[in-house]
């Protein structure tokens, strides 16, 4: 992450430079703005959706979401404890049904949980991370009502395309990691 | 259809929580401690993200990566229109909501162009972002193969929903 982000920085205030110096301490100043917003907005999802996971887990709804999953998510990541994989499945949950507010903290949580010694990301950390970074999302709801906003003639249909494409890139980025895996562990 | 799921999700899970004498008030309570320390834990990868994509935005330089980029996109039939977009889409979720809206104005939000644009937008993460917020807690910021994989996934998934939208 390091070097992708000396990358971005240095070369982004160069350009910036060239075109515009005066606006490059602004747009830094401004770039911190909006994370400080974004943070209080995002306090403010977080509050609510750890509320209704915490009366979930209560009630024992993760327990059987977990159930539903556990043939899957235990073979796609072995060796974790049963904590882990209920955080696993609820953030998968969360993530098909487009509750991304939802997800974020579960997914924290999972990280977490499989964490065992900070020495090193895990197989199964990154395989977690892909997955979720290919995005799991099945209704691309935002966009189709940005879509009929703009008076589309059939703003919904993107849908077909948006689920074949989430399911391949799941099921792509699953396999490149088990190579990737496999290629690591021989060199 | 879609926009009743949440309300009810949250209203049954209440229900049901009273149902089994779970407190209610109590686990708001709580959750909003947690969200607190959450947000104040990841606030840090989040203001180096944003402070990044901001620069990275206006200093032109997503103009020449694409640029760049168009001739390999073109081999694997992605519009050249779209090649901004897929430089954005990683980095910056707001970002390429702008955008999107920007294609939809200029080529007319039923053209292929546009119907590409939404698929890949709406099929696809702010990837890192999440991954830097996922991996926040642990100490190591070696991340090994995630971004490669979760890149290459990306345009894998990009070159197919072209495709896909053809049909459409």
């Amino acid at each position: 992450m390091n070097i992708v982000f000396i990358i971005l920085i240095i070369s982004s205030i160069i350009g910036l430079t060239i075109i515009n110096p005066e606006s490059v301490l602004t747009t830094l100043i401004s770039g911190t703005t909006s994370a400080i917003n974004l943070s209080f907005t995002l306090v403010a999802i977080y509050a609510i959706w750890l509320s209704v996971i915490k009366i979930m887990s209560e009630i024992g709804l993760n327990r059987i979401i977990y159930k539903l999953f556990k043939p899957i998510v235990k073979r796609l990541f072995k060796g974790e404890n049963e904590l882990t994989y209920e955080y696993i499945t609820l953030n998968f949950s969360a993530n098909i049904l487009g509750m991304g507010g939802a997800a974020t903290p579960l997914g924290i949580k999972a990280i977490e949980s499989m964490n065992k010694n900070d020495a090193s990301i895990s197989d199964n950390m990154i395989l977690f991370a892909v997955i979720n970074a290919s995005s799991i999302q099945l209704l691309p709801t935002t966009i189709i009502s940005l879509r009929s906003t703009f008076n589309s003639q059939n703003a919904s249909n993107i849908i077909l395309p948006s689920i074949l494409s989430t399911c391949i890139t799941t099921i792509v980025g699953i396999a490149l990691c088990y190579i990737f895996r496999r290629f690591k562990k021989k060199t | 259809m879609s926009k009743y799921i949440v309300p009810v999700f949250i209203v049954s899970i209440i229900i049901l929580g009273f149902y089994k004498k779970v407190n209610i008030y109590d686990s708001f309570v709580e959750g909003a401690k947690e969200s607190l320390k959450l947000v104040f834990s990841i606030f840090p990868y989040i203001a180096t993200i944003m402070i990044a994509v901001e620069v990275f935005a206006l200093s032109g330089i997503a103009d020449k990566l694409s640029e760049l980029l168009k001739p390999i996109f073109n081999i694997f039939g992605i519009p050249s229109e779209l090649c901004h977009l897929l430089v954005i889409r990683p980095l910056s979720g707001n970002g390429s909501i702008a955008m999107l809206e920007n294609i939809f104005e200029t080529y007319g939000v039923d053209s292929y162009i546009s119907k590409c644009a939404s698929v890949i937008v709406g099929s696809n993460e702010t990837i890192f972002y999440v991954v830097s917020l996922y991996f926040s807690s642990l100490k190591t910021k070696k991340l090994r193969y995630t971004i490669p994989v979760s890149l290459i996934t990306m345009f894998i998934g990009v070159v197919i929903s072209c495709f896909i939208c053809r049909f459409i």
